[in-house]
């Protein structure tokens, strides 16, 4: 089933603003996604009605509060197909769940001379955590290169995972858009004796997602790029795993019992969830997962497949060489997120000229320098879309850019 | 509403398109090397001071209209110029971006000559620190410089 884009823009209240009165064209979404009314009517709800502490008060008012805040919890559960429900762990971002697994794996399983392997397309939070290691603890980073066309060039990925302890890995890139063989590559991380950790912040808001088939060990992504609040990072990790794993930040609720000489921790999920969470912002959570779920996230993907074709053809069509995409030219092969050089414009430039046609894209290193070295840009412009985006908003978006060479 | 001809004065885009000073300098020069975190944008001071006095002074790397033209521009302001006038330019410079933190007296009667067209670059907040990296990373090659 295709998306009626026109009804689901109506959900959106930020998308009908005038500014300058001219309309919103909104393509910033792999930065941050925009949120439906009633994500904004959970929130708002839950603090006019419901608002308690959670898992602390015996009075009704917190047991409510805890019944929704477990609800998110639940319905994230079966969202990502993950086995448990315990499994799914809250922190305050994704940044911070991937430095919870990496520093608390890492300390736990990795000693000098102990070798990880990344790849040339990470977001610094799945690079920087591996450098304090590297520091804290002596370990070794390896590099999966990428092909010219912004994929990963898996030709010695056996020979590469050798010795390896952890794989480490985006699913989707938030640069080159490229959608990363999550499950081939989590088979041969175990093949190689390594767990597989997938940083899952820009495929999870776009696409199915079953960390089962994917057989990842750990997988992290945030709220706020898939139409949730921001203030919620979640963690998902195989029950086992997570047992293991020490734990992060102390405090309070992640214990069972706390004495003068020491403590014990509490069970799953609290063990990894110290003092008082985003509770309003987990329970709106809730409400972005049931809105992606009634629309369909293979209908998404769909769109966004229809979307890609249409940006890819469009642009290269009316600009030929004067514009570069990087990344997969095939949609099938990556999601509706473009980094472009055009016309030698400056980004930076670039972005402030679409901004006067109300056109909102990303312009930056998008926090991978390692990746923009490799591409020989210190920076790109990105324009990223999601559920609400229309192929008359791509068009916008080629007007714009067309109007910098009057200055440029 | 700012519009563009705000931010994107003539003299501008003239300084972005033929930068003056670009290049490097040999030692005695020493030199200093300034990153806005934000965007990538990556510059490179070279300054040759002698008897209190900025001899020469260069810039390279990379960046938008407004870092690029604003170096281009404050090495044209400051080449030959005495130490003491160099740090009052800078100090002006920095107070109409409205980003001067200490609290000695700005010269005012100082004259900014073409830096004056990077005044509407105040009306586009975020680009502040685009028009400012050049300048920050003078002060520390003039550190650098032991002045």
């Amino acid at each position: 089933m295709s998306l009626d884009v026109t009804a689901i823009r109506k959900d959106f209240p930020v998308l009908h603003r005038l500014i300058h009165d001219k309309p919103l064209v909104y393509l910033d979404s792999a930065n941050t996604s925009q949120k439906p009314q009633v994500v904004i009517d959970a929130l708002s709800n839950f603090m006019s009605h419901g608002y308690a502490p959670i898992n602390r008060s015996a009075y009704q008012l917190a047991a409510e509060a805890t019944d929704l805040f477990e609800g998110t919890r639940t319905a994230l559960a079966k969202f990502i197909n993950a086995p448990k429900a315990h499994e799914v762990i809250f922190t305050k971002n994704a940044t911070e769940a991937l430095n919870l697994v990496i520093l608390s794996w890492g300390r736990a399983n990795m000693k000098a001379g102990d070798t990880v392997l990344l790849t040339h397309m990470e977001h610094h939070a799945n690079i920087v955590p591996w450098h304090m290691l590297v520091a804290e603890r002596g370990i070794q980073l390896r590099w999966v290169p990428l092909t010219n066309d912004g994929q990963l060039d898996l030709t010695n990925l056996d020979s590469l995972l050798q010795g390896v302890k952890a794989f480490s890995f985006t699913a989707m890139s938030n640069v080159l858009g490229t959608i990363n063989p999550v499950q081939q590559l989590c088979a041969a991380a175990h093949k190689a004796g390594a767990i597989a950790i997938v940083d899952a912040c820009q495929s999870v808001p776009h696409q199915p997602t079953d960390v089962q088939a994917w057989g990842a060990d750990f997988v992290t992504f945030s709220s706020h790029k898939m139409c949730g609040p921001s203030g919620v990072g979640v963690l998902w990790g195989r029950e086992a795993l997570l047992e293991a794993l020490p734990p992060f930040l102390g405090g309070g609720n992640m214990i069972a019992d706390v004495r003068l000489d020491g403590f014990t921790t509490a069970e799953l999920p609290a063990k990894f969830e110290a003092g008082t969470p985003a509770i309003a912002e987990v329970i709106a959570l809730g409400a972005a997962v049931s809105y992606l779920e009634n629309l369909g996230m293979a209908n998404i993907r769909r769109h966004e497949i229809e979307m890609s074709t249409y940006v890819l053809n469009s642009l290269t069509d009316r600009f030929g060489d004067d514009i570069t995409i990087h990344g997969p030219t095939n949609p099938e092969l990556r999601g509706a997120t473009f980094s472009f050089a055009f016309r030698g414009i400056h980004p930076h430039d670039l972005s402030q000229v679409l901004d006067q046609a109300n056109v909102c894209v990303r312009a930056g290193h998008h926090c991978a320098k390692p990746l923009m070295r490799i591409l020989g840009a210190n920076a790109t412009a990105r324009a990223s879309f999601y559920l609400y985006n229309t192929q008359h908003e791509a068009d916008m978006l080629a007007d714009a850019l067309d109007s910098a060479s009057d200055i440029f | 509403m700012a519009g563009l001809e705000d931010l994107y004065r003539e003299i501008i885009l003239d300084h972005y398109r033929t930068p003056r000073n670009r290049g490097e300098l040999d030692a005695p020069a020493v030199s200093a090397e300034g990153h806005n975190p934000l965007c990538g944008d990556e510059i490179r001071i070279f300054v040759d001071v002698r008897d209190g006095i900025v001899t020469d002074v260069r810039f390279n790397g990379s960046g938008c209209s407004i870092s690029q033209s604003s170096a281009s521009m404050m090495t044209s302001a400051i080449k030959g110029k005495p130490i003491d006038q160099v740090k009052a330019i800078v100090k002006k410079f920095k107070s109409m971006m409205t980003v001067d933190e200490d609290e000695s007296p700005v010269d005012e009667s100082l004259n900014l000559g073409d830096l004056e067209a990077l005044q509407g670059v105040v009306k586009f907040p975020v680009r502040i620190k685009c028009a400012t990296l050049g300048w920050n990373t003078l002060l520390d090659a003039l550190t650098a410089a032991g002045q």
